[in-house]
């Protein structure tokens, strides 16, 4: 047999991931320090010894631990920090790519293929990078008959329409960018928002296969949002509320998957259709129709489009966990951390080490938020890993098919559904609050 | 759902017809610059979702590989004569040294024989996973893709070891094989092809049981009994019309008549009948080669010698074999001279291409991979 990749030396890894961590710190000290400036202006600044500090007297405050903690604690609570980096666009992005490796590998793995290997050195942990940096210097190319303003816009769109999606999505509680008390309503307003994009792009390029593409997905998603909206009707009478976080509290004891297990069924398929992956890929049917509503996009219009596409896959795998598998709820993993007022008594009944508390700024981050974002993320990852193993088991379902099983088959079970979550609410199991 | 024939209007310029414009209709070009094509042009007009008109344009891939044969002897027209369809070159050159042995009056050694049988069945196999391969990502299954293409590899390395090369072997010539087998082939042969036989049992699992698949080639592109002989059609795509017809049985050549084997005959003439024959037809070719290698006399001379320019005599000859596509014929013109006068190839992907317009009109065109590709076409090799 020819030998495709290298065989496994510990020596080859170590050097990759010093050669890694040597590359880490480089980029960090040429683009970290200019970042954290930036970030700096927007911070309201501790007044100290009766004056505000500004950023250079910040900056120098950084090397010590003492000062800088409660300045990163100060910038933790700003709105910036939610949008930017932890429950927002930062983490989801770090989540979508992470999810674009593990696809990668998972689909090499059922295929006996190796997948990416030699980007990166360990196992091409960077090939996304490489694919990003290709993706930028590639020219973008716009055909000559297409709507220009609508062209551009189109990626743009997308992505900013998936990012607006993880904007509702409660990560931890209290963590959540945009709070509102009717977030599912918000959701299904930016699912509805995916078909008039995708049908632009299909117009918008002026050519044939992008704009079958693009019916085909106005046909798929429109067809597929009635039963993902039934769907989670049943929740909504249950617990008599629409703001997400709220449904998350309502799921401390059990997750609603227990009571309504056909509405996750049916959930789940909407969300493979709505995210137009296999076996519902079909607006990017490759050997049907070119690439559908994507095929005359060129260069980081087209990355643009995946990040958005990987951002919403993020997104609805996270409403799913929301929604259905209880969110950030679960059992105590993080340990529990000493109240500061133990310390501060004067009586010592803890190690040295504990003394650190002191610190103020310390802990950076309640532990509710912690052990709340390791099960989020737990759960996600799970639902995320049954949203792309379909792509290495089955084909491409026709369109008449796929329409066939959203109008027929999904609506009659979402309607099952909800008589289930109706027979439970007038049998007096179950209100909104939990078990009567 | 039946074919819709559009009046042409009346000739403006002499050869140019103007077609009636009509806004429900859109006309696609499916290729040659297509992912779901091939090396050739389908212009499919659709109304909606259906195929209203289909015209398949091939050409694009012409070699003159005929014309080129009348200007080399009979020796230096092997190499080139396997370029149409080099996945299964030892079957392509298997009615040429068939005819030019007929021609020249050549007795083939025993083992000789044997060995073409082994090579042929490994290539048929070699061709078959790789028709298979793009079979899966016409559907989107693109674990029917890498799969196919792996187990290739074991078959390719066989043939490698066997004849020197991965792809164009060159290793039939008239009057035998161009060299032996090294000494511990019989046992790796055997081994690999338990193997592979152990792996073609799995495709089952993920691609012929799933229901997906059975959804969309199930009841799609039914071509009868009746049609597919009308339509000339060949090989596994008339055998999946309930037409038990294979060359090997019917006409034998070399030792296929002491060859333990079936043909393969399914009555749907559906897509998934057409998909599923070539996957049943390699586990056939694998009960060949193990049946050849315990009768192959252990030695012997495996090539007779020839004189270095051949001539043939005033006569001309057709034989023709079972391919992987269909039966493969040759018909070699002789003038006396050291090359053919005339060398015509009959080719079963264009014999099944007939068959296209009249399977893919009133199809939806979701259904064009999986009716076009199931046809079991080679565009190089319809082209020649």
């Amino acid at each position: 047999m020819s030998v495709i990749a290298p065989k496994f030396r510990l020596g080859y890894l170590v050097k990759g991931i010093t050669d890694n961590i040597f590359w880490i710190i480089v980029l960090l000290t040429l683009i970290g320090i200019p970042a954290v400036q930036i970030v700096l202006i927007y911070i309201d600044f501790p007044v100290i010894d009766g004056e505000i500090w500004n950023p250079f007297r910040v900056f120098d405050a950084m090397t010590h631990p003492e000062r800088a903690l409660p300045l990163v604690k100060n910038f933790m609570q700003t709105d910036l920090f939610k949008v930017v980096a932890f429950p927002g666009f930062g983490f989801a992005a770090l989540i979508a790519a992470a999810v674009i490796f593990v696809e990668r590998k998972m689909l090499a793995k059922l295929q006996l293929r190796v997948g990416p290997f030699y980007c990166g050195k360990v196992e091409g942990i960077l090939q996304l990078m490489a694919d990003g940096l290709k993706l930028i210097s590639k020219e973008i190319i716009i055909p000559a008959k297409a709507d220009k303003p609508l062209f551009w816009a189109v990626p743009v769109l997308f992505a900013a329409t998936a990012g607006a999606f993880v904007a509702l999505i409660p990560v931890a509680p209290g963590w959540v960018v945009a709070d509102i008390d009717l977030g599912l309503l918000a959701v299904f307003a930016v699912i509805g928002f995916f078909p008039i994009i995708t049908i632009l792009a299909g117009w918008a390029s002026n050519s044939k296969f992008p704009f079958i593409g693009g019916i085909r997905a106005l046909y798929q998603m429109v067809s597929f949002e009635i039963p993902l909206i039934l769907s989670l009707l049943g929740i909504v009478m249950l617990t008599g509320t629409l703001n997400l976080s709220e449904i998350v509290e309502s799921q401390v004891n059990f997750p609603w998957i227990i009571f309504m297990p056909i509405g996750a069924i049916v959930f789940f398929i909407c969300i493979l259709a709505e995210l137009e992956r296999i076996p519902f890929d079909l607006p990017e049917a490759e050997s049907e129709i070119v690439a559908g509503w994507l095929t005359e996009l060129s260069g980081m219009m087209y990355g643009l489009v995946q990040l958005g596409s990987y951002l919403k896959l993020y997104a609805f795998a996270a409403l799913f966990v929301v929604l259905f598998l209880g969110g950030w709820n679960g059992p105590w993993v993080y340990p529990i951390e000493p109240m500061a007022e133990i310390i501060t008594d004067g009586i010592v009944i803890m190690p040295d080490a504990l003394v650190i508390k002191d610190i103020p700024g310390l802990p950076l981050f309640p532990q509710e938020m912690i052990n709340g974002t390791i099960w989020f993320i737990l759960k996600t990852a799970a639902v995320i890993f049954f949203i792309l193993l379909p792509r290495g088991v089955f084909p491409r379902v026709r369109i008449d098919l796929l329409l066939k099983i959203g109008w027929y088959k999904l609506i009659v079970l979402a309607f099952i559904n909800i008589f289930i979550a109706l027979a439970l609410v007038y049998g007096g199991i179950i209100g909104p609050g939990g078990i009567m | 759902m039946s074919s819709q024939v559009y009046p042409k209007d009346k000739e403006i310029l002499p050869g140019l017809q103007i077609e009636k414009v009509d806004d429900r209709i859109m006309t696609l070009n499916v290729g040659p610059q297509h992912p779901g094509s091939g090396h050739m042009r389908i212009i499919i007009k659709v109304d909606g979702d259906y195929i209203v008109h289909t015209d398949p344009d091939p050409g694009y891939v012409h070699r003159g590989e005929e014309k080129m044969a009348e200007y080399r002897n009979y020796i230096t027209n092997i190499p080139h004569l396997e370029r149409p369809v080099i996945h299964d070159s030892c079957n392509i050159l298997y009615p040429y040294c068939l005819g030019v042995e007929e021609l020249l009056g050549l007795e083939v050694p025993e083992r000789a024989k044997y060995l073409r049988v082994i090579a042929a069945e490994l290539n048929r196999c070699v061709y078959i996973e790789y028709w298979l391969a793009i079979y899966g990502i016409f559907l989107g299954h693109s674990t029917m893709f890498m799969w196919p293409v792996g187990d290739r590899e074991l078959l390719i390395d066989l043939l490698d070891k066997m004849t020197g090369a991965r792809v164009t072997h060159a290793y039939f010539v008239p009057g035998g094989v161009r060299n032996d087998v090294p000494p511990n082939f019989e046992d790796v042969c055997l081994r690999q092809v338990n193997y592979f036989e152990k792996r073609l049992k799995e495709y089952a699992d993920v691609f012929y049981d799933n229901p997906i698949l059975i959804s969309r080639t199930k009841d799609t592109g039914i071509l009868s009994r009746e049609d597919a002989i009308k339509l000339g059609t060949t090989g596994s795509v008339l055998r999946a019309s309930g037409v038990d017809f294979d060359i090997r049985k019917k006409e034998p050549y070399d030792v296929y008549e002491e060859m333990d084997f079936q043909t393969n005959v399914l009555k749907e003439g559906d897509s998934y009948a057409r998909s599923k024959i070539p996957w049943l037809d390699m586990f056939e070719s694998c009960r060949i080669i193990r049946d050849a290698l315990k009768k192959m006399p252990k030695s012997g001379s495996v090539r007779v010698k020839l004189k270095p320019k051949p001539k043939g005599g005033d006569t001309e000859v057709y034989r023709r074999v079972e391919s992987g596509r269909g039966s493969l014929g040759m018909h070699i013109v002789s003038r006396g001279m050291p090359q053919p006068y005339r060398l015509k190839i009959s080719v079963p992907s264009f014999r099944n291409l007939i068959a296209m317009p009249h399977l893919l009109t009133g199809e939806k065109l979701g259904n064009m991979p999986a009716v076009y590709w199931s046809l079991n076409y080679w565009p190089v090799e319809a082209d020649r």
